[in-house]
């Protein structure tokens, strides 16, 4: 069979790999720069006849995939940064019920209401857990349109794995822009086994009642609950720990930049390599888990660091955690919607390096 | 000898964390006889609520899903949706369907989704203490309404009808309402959540059995006097019997 190739959004693009992922329940809430999301999963899961619910807010889409998810199927909603906002207490209950779930967050600009441009200035929502509680959630971050297709089919598989949620962060950029996508095998979702520890089908799998639920009253029960759930974070850190690199063993200066700020710092990074500058990059795609040990690694071989985010700067804070001191930390930002430019991060990083000279 | 009457099967054997005097065990033991006699064991979910009732998966001897307070009705459309063949049951009390999960018990009645709504109003927040709910009686005391509910000076509303809000919506089928405070209206309760169950099953569209129910606990009195009081100033205001029954006549179904 030749390769399934076709021109798409971001967003149509996540969910054609969300459908071919055998996502079975998708539940969502118009939220603009997201919308053609909603509007495809509206159209194809209809046409396979599984579930689709535009609910009456985003609060209600997430508490209908804790509800799907809790039955054991593969479940997803999307939306963007207000909205993720409003699903933050239902991705609390999945964490503490240990549901896996796939959310999509097509980024814009805040806080309140804010812009509906590209933004990354919900990285610290994402990977810093979100909702109350002690817990985190899987963020993979994708640089384009393949890549978010990529990312969000191989989600559902990593989130049934770990039974951790997975949160898609993409930004408004990625969600609109068109590119070439190769398009992932479809599965079936009545092809998967039932799950061991789902509600539903208890006289089939021939077992006790099984409880769904985030709840434990007694201290010495619910702390066993989050020791565990920790554990698997730990396995999560080992197996999962993901980034691209280009050229940062002959660099002196690493930028490291995720999503459409890793597109313009590879831009920018060409273009300093014409001027003879020793840049490279460094692309966190996870988020959480951060690929620290490798940043950590690379300071000890004396290289530098630049984060280019489109915030005010909170990737950079990770970068200064894994680094630890060892070298410099620089950071260059823009906000509010703007996406930084390549000749912007050019001259940050001459500036740099001049003053290093 | 045959037993003609024992534990329901459904119901774990075990003495529940309600106070004395609550309906909530005997709403329990409806419910787990309607399952039992409709042979839906095995093929039941409960979702149960935020409040006392978040006991129920305790009680309740098959799967549940326990969501987030109020979020209840949303947990259980995608429940229903995903195992559509299973009897899937939203217990819920008067805080978390009228209070804080309004908008999501609303829209899975105007959706119709075909799980049922078992609404357990005793007019107060039980867990938390005696606090206002959406149901208190105007002049009812509560912890946050002192002086008793006061509709205009202290502009605290007045108490929600929720089979007759819902009554309006083209997507619930069957609305009733009953009681647990005599034995005569523990027996029409149960025949409306007989009717109900029976209905989902059938996949009519949103079912929903309101419940009257003592709290004597937060209600300040005894459990004998909270059945009176109950009779004497719930029933007035919430009438008992079937508030909205669009189901096809008993025949019509069977067919």
């Amino acid at each position: 069979m030749s390769e399934d190739i076709r021109l798409m959004k971001g967003n149509e693009a996540i969910g054609e790999a969300a459908v071919r992922a055998g996502c079975k329940a998708y539940f969502g809430y118009p939220i603009t720069p997201q919308n053609e999301l909603t509007a495809y999963m509206a159209v194809h899961m209809l046409a396979k006849g599984r579930t689709f619910i535009q609910a009456e807010s985003e609060v209600s889409a997430i508490n209908m995939v804790y509800g799907a998810a809790a039955t054991g199927v593969r479940a997803m909603t999307s939306s963007s940064s207000p909205g993720v906002s409003l699903k933050q207490e239902g991705i609390s209950y999945l964490c503490g019920a240990d549901l896996p779930a796939v959310i999509v967050n097509v980024a814009r600009s805040g806080p309140g209401l804010g812009g509906i441009s590209p933004s990354q200035g919900d990285y610290f929502q994402s990977t810093r857990g979100g909702g109350h509680g002690d817990y985190y959630t899987i963020v993979l971050a994708p640089k384009g349109v393949q890549d978010a297709a990529d990312l969000t089919y191989e989600a559902f598989a990593i989130t049934e794995k770990y039974r951790i949620p997975v949160l898609i962060l993409a930004d408004g950029l990625i969600g609109q822009m068109m590119e070439g996508v190769v398009l992932p095998q479809p599965l079936d979702p009545e092809g998967f086994p039932r799950k061991a520890w789902a509600a539903g089908h208890q006289e089939e799998m021939k077992r006790d009642p099984n409880h769904v639920t985030s709840i434990h009253l007694v201290p010495e029960e619910l702390e066993p609950t989050i020791l565990e759930r920790f554990k698997r974070y730990d396995q999560v850190k080992k197996e999962l720990c993901r980034f691209e690199e280009v050229q940062v063993e002959e660099a002196d200066l690493v930028l490291v930049a995720y999503g459409t700020s890793a597109r313009v710092s590879l831009g920018a990074l060409q273009a300093a390599r014409k001027l003879g500058l020793k840049v490279g990059l460094f692309r966190p795609i996870t988020l959480w888990p951060f690929p620290s040990d490798r940043l950590s690694e690379l300071a000890r071989k004396g290289k530098r660091f630049l984060a280019v985010e489109m915030s005010m700067g909170q990737m950079v804070e990770d970068v200064r955690l894994a680094v630890n001191g060892q070298t410099p930390v620089d950071f260059y930002g823009r906000c509010g919607g703007i996406v930084p430019s390549e000749e912007e991060v050019l001259a940050e990083i001459q500036r740099i390096l001049a003053g290093q000279a | 000898m045959e037993l003609a009457f024992g534990h329901p099967k459904s119901l774990k054997p075990i003495q529940t964390k309600y106070c004395p005097g609550c309906g909530h065990g005997v709403i329990h033991r409806l419910i787990a006889e309607v399952i039992d006699e409709m042979g839906l064991q095995l093929k039941s979910v409960i979702t149960n609520p935020v409040g006392c009732s978040i006991w129920a998966d305790l009680y309740f001897d098959f799967d549940s899903v326990q969501p987030a307070h109020g979020r209840t009705p949303a947990a259980a459309t995608a429940v229903k949706r995903m195992l559509p063949d299973h009897l899937v049951i939203c217990y819920q009390g008067d805080g978390d369907l009228a209070a804080i999960g309004t908008a999501e018990i609303i829209h899975a009645a105007n959706r119709g989704e075909k799980f049922t709504t078992i609404f357990v109003n005793n007019a107060i927040y039980g867990m938390t203490g005696g606090q206002m709910a959406p149901t208190t009686l105007v002049g009812q005391y509560a912890t946050t309404a002192p002086n008793g509910r006061d509709p205009i000076g202290a502009g605290m509303g007045y108490p929600i009808k929720v089979c007759e809000l819902l009554a309006t919506l083209g997507g619930t089928k069957y609305l009733a309402r009953g009681s647990v405070n005599n034995p005569a209206n523990v027996k029409k309760t149960k025949k409306y959540i007989r009717t109900a169950f029976e209905a989902q099953m059938r996949g009519e569209g949103f079912t929903m059995v309101e419940i009257l129910s003592q709290c004597p606990t937060n209600w300040k009195m005894s459990p004998a006097e909270s059945v009176g009081w109950l009779e004497q100033n719930m029933i007035p205001f919430y009438p008992l019997g079937e508030i909205k029954n669009t189901l096809p006549a008993e025949k019509e179904a069977q067919a």
